[in-house]
C-alpha cells in the first residue's frame, strides 16, 4: 500500500503519475541523493554486464614488461606486479562483486524468508528455537560470521556466496517474522481460514506478499554489505581465489608491498568498492523513505 | 421437511478461556474467561443479535462458533452435526455453511489481491475448478451486492469503506452459506452507508433464507435487524428474548441500563437515565456470584455469592437474575 500512497502524493504534487519516466523524474527531484545512488548502481550493473566490451584487454593476461606500470594512455589505471591492466581488472571485478552481491542476497533472503515465515506463522517451540539461533548468529558481526563460514568452507566463488548468505539470514528472518506476527492476526487471514484454506497456502498467498515492501528496502541495503564483506573476505584471502579479479583481493595483494611505490594499485580498487557500497546505501536509504509513509510529510 | 424446523446452529455451554502466561517458562498463571458458558440457537432465516459492552466476549463468541478460535469446551451443532471435534478436513464442508463478515473493511481485504480474486478465493479453495466459471460466479456476486463486475480487477484501496464492506459480504456469500456471523459489520461505516449495508443484509436474508449471528454494541442497529437478542455481560448471556420483549420489557438490570443509554431522537422526551457506576470487572478475575453485582443498583447479599442461572420467566424470555 505504501507505493500506492506515494502515487497519491505524486498526484497531489501535480505530477503526471501515468508515465514511468515522469514518475522517476519526480522521485529523483525529491530524493536527489537516492538518484545519485541509483545512477551509481545502474553504472555498476552495466559495467558488470558489458565488462567484455568495456575492458580494453583480458584482465588475466600478464605482461612482464608492464609490471607496476603507472597510469598512462595504455594502462589507464596502471598495471599490477604481473603487468595485468588494472582498468580491465576493475571492470571485470564488477562481475565478481555483482555475482556475489546478488547471489548472496538472493540466497540469504530465500532462506531468511522461509525461516521468518515459518517462525512467525507456527510460533511455539519452533519459533523459540529459531529465534535463539538467529540471536546467536546476529550476536556476531556480519564479517566475523562470514569469516568463520568462509574459513571452514574454503575459498571459492560459491563458498563466498554461501558464507555471506548465511550471515544475511538473521536480519531477513527477523523482518519477515515480525510482519508475519502482525499479519497472521489480520481479518483477511481469518477470512481465508473461515473458508477452510490450508495454513501453508494462507502463509504463501496472504502473508508473504504483504511482507515484501520492507524486504525490498532491506535487500538494497544488504547488497552493499555483501559487496563489502566479499571484498573483506578476499582481502583476508578467504574469498575469491586467484586469478579472478576481486576488488578486495586486488587491494590486499598490493596494500602491504606497493602502497608507496605503486599507490594506484591500492587507490583504484578501493575507490571502486567505496563508490559501489556508497551508491547502494544511498539508493537503499531513498527506497526506505519512499516505502515508509511515516517518513513523508 | 423436518429440516425446516431444525435450527441452523445450536450452541450449548460454549466456553473460551484464554490462558494468561507469565515468566520465562510461560507458565499458566490464570485464565481470561472471555466466554464463560453461553447457549443459544438460531433458526433458519433468523437473526440473533448479540449485544454487550466492549470486552464482554461477544466477538470471541462469534469466532468460537466458527472455530476460528478453538473453543475450550461446549458444543456447536451446525444443521444437527457436532462440529467441535472435527478435523480440518472434516470441517471443510461446514466451513462452506458458515461465513463471517468483519468490522474493519480495510484490514479484512488483502491489499495485494484484486476484489475479484478476493471474492473468488472461497470458490478456488472449494474447488470450483474452471477460471471462467469462477469469474462468472464472482461477477454475479458483485452484481448482487451492488458492485459493478467491471470493478473486479480493482484493488481494495480503490473502493470506499461501504464498497469494501460489500466485497466482504460477497466473499461471505460465495459458498452459499446458511449462517453468517457479522462481527460489528457496520460499526466502522458512516451512518448513511450503515443503512445501505443493513438493507442489503436484510434483502439477502429474505432471498436466501440466511441466518445471522449479528454481533454489535449498537442497539439501534440490532433492534432493526434482529429477531432475537442475547445480552452478554462478562462472558455470560444475562438476558435472551425476542427483540420486542427486550426493548419493551427488559428484565435484567444490565439490559435496562444499556437501553437507557440509547439516545432517543426527540428532545421532548425526558427519560430517567440509569448510568452504571464503575467499569466492567476484569475477565481474568470475574466477581463471584452474579458477575454484574458490582455495578448493579439492586444488588442484594445473595447476588454476591450465588450466580443466578438463566431462567425462563415468560415464554421465550430468559433472564439470569435472582430478583426476577
Amino acid at each position: 500500500m505504501a507505493i500506492l500512497d506515494h502515487d497519491a502524493a505524486l498526484a497531489r504534487a501535480g505530477a503526471n503519475v501515468t508515465g514511468l519516466w515522469s514518475q522517476a523524474a519526480f522521485l529523483a527531484r525529491r530524493y536527489p541523493l537516492g538518484a545519485v545512488g541509483g545512477l551509481i548502481v545502474v553504472a555498476f550493473v552495466l559495467t558488470a554486464a558489458f565488462a567484455n566490451v568495456i575492458a580494453p584487454v583480458d584482465p588475466l593476461s600478464t605482461n612482464s614488461r608492464a609490471s607496476l606500470a603507472a597510469p598512462s594512455s595504455t594502462f589507464w589505471l596502471g598495471a599490477d606486479f604481473m603487468g595485468r591492466d588494472m582498468f580491465s581488472r576493475i571492470v571485470y571485478g564488477a562481475r565478481i562483486s555483482l555475482a556475489v552481491a546478488v547471489g548472496a542476497t538472493a540466497l540469504g533472503f530465500l532462506i531468511g524468508i522461509a525461516i521468518g515465515l515459518a517462525s512467525g506463522f507456527l510460533g511455539g517451540w519452533f519459533d523459540l528455537a529459531t529465534q535463539r539461533l538467529m540471536d546467536i548468529l546476529q550476536a556476531l558481526p556480519l564479517l566475523v560470521l562470514a569469516l568463520v563460514m568462509a574459513a571452514s568452507l574454503g575459498p571459492s566463488l560459491e563458498n563466498t556466496i554461501i558464507a555471506i548468505a548465511v550471515a544475511l539470514v538473521p536480519n531477513v528472518a527477523r523482518v519477515v517474522r515480525s510482519s508475519t506476527l502482525s499479519l497472521r492476526e489480520q481479518p483477511f487471514v481469518e477470512a481465508a481460514r473461515a473458508v477452510g484454506m490450508g495454513e501453508v497456502r494462507i502463509a504463501v498467498r496472504h502473508v508473504l506478499p504483504n511482507t515484501m515492501a520492507p524486504l525490498i528496502v532491506l535487500a538494497t541495503a544488504q547488497l552493499g554489505s555483501a559487496i563489502l564483506t566479499e571484498a573483506s573476505l578476499s582481502f583476508l584471502g578467504l574469498g575469491i581465489p586467484e586469478p579472478y579479479p576481486s576488488w578486495g583481493r586486488m587491494l590486499s595483494e598490493s596494500a602491504a608491498e606497493y602502497v608507496r611505490t605503486a599507490p594506484w594499485l591500492v587507490i583504484f580498487p578501493g575507490v571502486a568498492i567505496s563508490l559501489t557500497v556508497f551508491g547502494t546505501n544511498l539508493l537503499g536509504d531513498a527506497l526506505r523513505d519512499i516505502f515508509d509513509p511515516r517518513e513523508r510529510t | 421437511m423436518a429440516e425446516a424446523n431444525m435450527p441452523v446452529v445450536e450452541v450449548k455451554d460454549l466456553k473460551k478461556h484464554f490462558p494468561v502466561r507469565k515468566g520465562l517458562l510461560r507458565r499458566t498463571v490464570g485464565h481470561v474467561f472471555a466466554v464463560d458458558g453461553i447457549s443459544f440457537t438460531i433458526g433458519v432465516g433468523e437473526t440473533l443479535g448479540l449485544v454487550g459492552e466492549s470486552g464482554c466476549g461477544k466477538t470471541t463468541a462469534g469466532r468460537a462458533v466458527l472455530r476460528l478460535i478453538e473453543p475450550t469446551s461446549g458444543s456447536v451443532k451446525v444443521g444437527g452435526t457436532e462440529i467441535t471435534g472435527l478435523s480440518k478436513a472434516e470441517m471443510r464442508p461446514y466451513r462452506a455453511q458458515m461465513q463471517i463478515i468483519f468490522q474493519d473493511p480495510f484490514s479484512s481485504l488483502n491489499p495485494r489481491m484484486t476484489a475479484g480474486e478476493i471474492v473468488g478465493e472461497p470458490l478456488l479453495v472449494h474447488g470450483v475448478a474452471s477460471r471462467r466459471e469462477r469469474e462468472a460466479q464472482v461477477a454475479a456476486l458483485f452484481e448482487r451486492v451492488g458492485l459493478r463486475p467491471a470493478q473486479m480487477t480493482n484493488y481494495p484501496h480503490q473502493f470506499s469503506g461501504g464498497q469494501r464492506q460489500r466485497i466482504g459480504i460477497a466473499r461471505a456469500l460465495a459458498l452459499g452459506p446458511r449462517l453468517i456471523v457479522g462481527d460489528e459489520p457496520v460499526s466502522a461505516l458512516d451512518v448513511s452507508i450503515q443503512a445501505q449495508v443493513i438493507n442489503l443484509l436484510q434483502d439477502l436474508q429474505r432471498e436466501r433464507r440466511l441466518s445471522y449471528l449479528f454481533i454489535s454494541h449498537n442497539l439501534a442497529v440490532v433492534e432493526h435487524i434482529s429477531h432475537h437478542i442475547a445480552v452478554m455481560y462478562l462472558g455470560r448471556i444475562v438476558e435472551y428474548a425476542d427483540t420486542r420483549s427486550i426493548f419493551t420489557r427488559p428484565q435484567h438490570p444490565y439490559t435496562e441500563a444499556l437501553l437507557s443509554a440509547v439516545p432517543v431522537p426527540d428532545p421532548a422526551i425526558r427519560r430517567q437515565k440509569r448510568i452504571l457506576q464503575g467499569d466492567v470487572p476484569s475477565p481474568v478475575r470475574p466477581p463471584p456470584g452474579c458477575h454484574f453485582h458490582t455495578r448493579c443498583p439492586y444488588a442484594v447479599a445473595r447476588c454476591k455469592v450465588e450466580a443466578p442461572p438463566l431462567r425462563e420467566i415468560a415464554p421465550g424470555h430468559q433472564v439470569s437474575c435472582h430478583l426476577r
